[in-house]
């Protein structure tokens, strides 16, 4: 996790918000920094994560992960972390004849199908275990990514269907957290994934925007952050609030400063 | 990823059965060393692959691409376990270039490769991949071809272009005779003997699907669903992914495909815009990609992105590979007679690169790269550097000038770029050139096009036919 963005969102793996659905989203950039931000934060902050990690490796994820302080094998040895390798798992899924249903059934299917054996894994994965063995805080779900899911073949409206079942279970059911990256495709005209991206802001609480810079490439500035908090339980709401701030990536952690207040420039 | 243990970043050493036999002194091919009697012990002793070498970064595994203009800006190398998708050029030129490029690489390194093709036949092509040029006779050659363009007061600081003096240069030719990529001459075919001694498996997608086999209906293209298990055959009989533990050299397989995604290969994704088969092409990359991914291979893709209609697709695309180089050409576009691009035969865009176990990524810093391929080298260059050369031709040093920005000629590039173009103020240069002592004249360089005549009789009379591109002077 980065503490800068811990002070940014104002919270700590001690005393985080629960029952939230965070969305995460990219534009003309990369936003998988963020993804490996809240791993680390939710494994520090020893809550039971479940992780359903279709873009990368189980490997990517923990040699970053080692960068930032948490050990992915040992936290799945312990039964802290369920990781679901979606890249593995289409290999099995197309080669070899499953006998029970997987939980990415839909990649073998002929039509467009639907998400429930993944929220059947989902729900199977974070249930609390009864048996009291070392008591996780709550229950997390992390998905990376959803985009992937619509150029797989998927509906956007299945895609929906999918967060609002795990949002009813995890979010609601549970009291955890869920948070879900997106890539927003900008100027190309994709419909689903605009279908999905607007619904999800509409739901979430949490929303961080990773966006290139307007004028292009820049070795010392890589990005704009937006963080719009959104409140709709509350009727006495102060409105939206939003922050904007620049970043740069470095090795193992990531900088913020305000905009063009680069260290570079100054 | 595979893990792969590796030593020091060694990569000259082959066996000695893929040598050339023709020229045995100074090679690129050494005999094998003292560590092949050392896999007989039993202890931790780290294995290297031929032809690879681990990156300064992060220790992953990298090959070579086959272009070491093109490894240097991918950050060293291409990854193994990765895919890289070539986006072609509108003729399929270049973009065959560097898939033969590739796969000569993958002979030169003795590695195994897999052709898959739906319109050649992968014998033919590997009858036309390019020599393999070795280190006595080639270094003086391309002394030859660099020679052009080398300016002797290239360390001279420029006076108005003076921020591209901070950007590092890039290199067009070969530095070192160590071999981690190679050069190939582009007009002569490869021997014989080293297709023959290389060990390739082919996909001709005619012939594979003669045969009506029952399959399930699945949404992916018959084509593509034999190329997936023909591919995956490979990797487990060959033990790429690790499963035949009781092979001692391991080895890389490079996978070349083709021509993915033109209706060659039934998929309709280039003729319409919401097809049948819409979604073929992306699960193929992913369940490609998941191949890769656990074994020791590596891909090259091309790809005729150009053809395909819907274009939230080519983003699906981009999304599910590792790296993409996008390639356009020069041929039939109005960009050939554009005198910024004079020598170069085409753009090469890196639209994306990966960051592989790691928060950041080797980006390059330069993004308007263009291409030219002489007989027997294929650089890559910043387009400015071809300007620049202009630039010098066109102002003088040792003369002061007073300078209005315009507006930019190019249509894109980066914005940093686009204040570069200059132009005089007709008035003040005929002061300027009174009150300026003479300098020392350049030496001719360039095309020879421009006329260098460096001294005030230059400005004096107004005439301007010497220095095309500037204003004319009122006389």
């Amino acid at each position: 996790m980065f503490p800068e963005l811990n002070n940014l969102l104002n919270t700590t793996p001690d005393r985080a918000e629960q029952g939230k659905l965070t969305l995460l989203c990219d534009a003309k950039t990369d936003g998988s920094f963020l993804v490996h931000h809240f791993l680390s934060f939710y494994l520090k902050a020893n809550c039971k994560v479940c992780f359903v990690a279709l873009i990368q490796s189980f490997s990517h994820y923990n040699i970053v992960g080692q960068k930032l302080g948490v050990n992915l094998t040992m936290a799945r040895e312990r039964g802290q972390l369920v990781f679901l390798e979606g890249l593995k798992s289409a290999v099995d899924i197309f080669f070899q004849a499953q006998e029970k249903p997987h939980p990415l059934q839909f990649l073998r299917e002929a039509n467009a199908g639907n998400l429930k054996p993944l929220f059947e894994f989902v729900r199977e994965a974070l249930k609390p275990v009864d048996s009291g063995e070392a008591g996780w805080t709550y229950p997390v779900l992390l998905v990376d990514d959803l985009s992937v899911l619509l150029s797989l073949g998927l509906g956007a409206v299945a895609v929906l269907d999918f967060i609002h079942y795990c949002r009813a279970t995890v979010c609601w059911e549970l009291k955890g957290n869920v948070v879900v990256l997106v890539h927003d495709s900008g100027d190309v005209e994709d419909e689903e994934n605009d279908i999905l991206l607007n619904g999800l802001s509409h739901q979430s609480h949490l929303i961080l925007r990773a966006e290139g810079l307007a004028t292009g490439f820049c070795r010392d500035v890589h990005g704009q952050l937006r963080i719009l908090w959104r409140r709709p339980s509350q009727s006495t709401s102060q409105r939206d609030q939003s922050l904007t701030y620049q970043y740069k990536i470095q090795d193992r952690s990531v900088s913020f400063f305000a905009k063009g207040m680069s260290p570079a420039v100054l | 990823m595979a893990a792969v243990a590796t030593c020091g970043g060694d990569a000259g050493s082959a066996g000695s059965a893929v040598a050339t036999g023709s020229k045995s002194n100074v090679t690129s091919f050494q005999r094998r060393g003292p560590r092949a009697s050392g896999t007989n012990d039993s202890g931790p002793r780290l294995v290297s692959i031929t032809g690879t070498r681990p990156s300064v970064r992060n220790g992953q595994l990298l090959v070579s691409t086959g272009l070491p203009a093109l490894d240097q800006l991918l950050g060293g190398g291409l990854a193994v376990g990765t895919v890289l998708l070539i986006e072609e050029d509108k003729y399929n030129i270049y973009s065959s270039l560097l898939f033969k490029y590739f796969l000569a690489e993958g002979i030169v390194n003795g590695h195994t490769l897999l052709v898959a093709s739906a319109n050649e036949d992968p014998a033919n092509i590997l009858q036309e991949l390019p020599a393999p040029l070795l280190d006595d006779n080639c270094k003086k050659e391309f002394d030859e071809d660099v020679y052009n363009h080398k300016t002797p007061e290239s360390n001279i600081k420029m006076k108005i272009a003076w921020r591209y003096q901070l950007l590092p240069k890039m290199e067009i030719g070969p530095v070192s005779s160590s071999r981690f990529g190679h050069y190939y001459d582009a007009s002569k075919r490869i021997p014989q003997e080293l297709i023959e001694a290389s060990k390739w498996h082919g996909f001709f997608l005619p012939e594979k699907i003669s045969s009506t086999l029952k399959v399930e209906p699945c949404s992916l293209t018959h084509g593509y669903i034999k190329l997936l298990q023909f591919i995956q055959n490979i990797i487990y009989e060959e033990g790429f992914d690790g499963s035949n533990p009781q092979k001692k050299q391991k080895n890389i397989l490079r996978i070349g495909i083709q021509n993915l995604g033109s209706p060659l290969w039934g998929d309709d994704i280039c003729c319409t815009e919401n097809g049948d088969s819409s979604h073929s092409l992306t699960k193929f990359l992913y369940v490609l990609r998941g191949l890769l991914r656990t074994s020791l291979s590596v891909c090259i893709i091309t790809m005729p992105t150009h053809l395909i209609q819907n274009k939230a697709v080519i983003a699906h695309i981009t999304n599910l590979s590792d790296i993409v180089v996008g390639l356009e050409s020069f041929i039939g576009s109005e960009r050939e007679t554009n005198p910024l691009y004079k020598d170069y035969h085409g753009l090469i865009h890196i639209r994306q690169i990966p960051r592989l176990n790691n928060l950041v990524c080797d980006e390059s810093d330069v993004k308007d790269l263009g291409f030219k391929l002489k007989r027997k080298l294929f650089t890559i260059e910043w387009v400015q550097d071809n300007y620049l050369r202009q630039e010098r031709n066109i102002y003088p040093p040792g003369f002061s000038y007073l300078l209005k920005q315009k507006d930019s000629a190019w249509g894109e590039g980066s914005l940093q770029h686009s204040t570069f173009l200059m132009s005089f103020l007709a008035k003040a240069t005929a002061f300027a050139s009174r009150l300026v002592r003479h300098s020392e004249p350049l030496k001719q360089t360039g095309s020879g096009r421009i006329c260098q005549a460096a001294g005030p009789r230059l400005w004096h009379d107004g005439r301007r036919q010497e220095a095309p591109g500037l204003l004319g002077i009122p006389p």
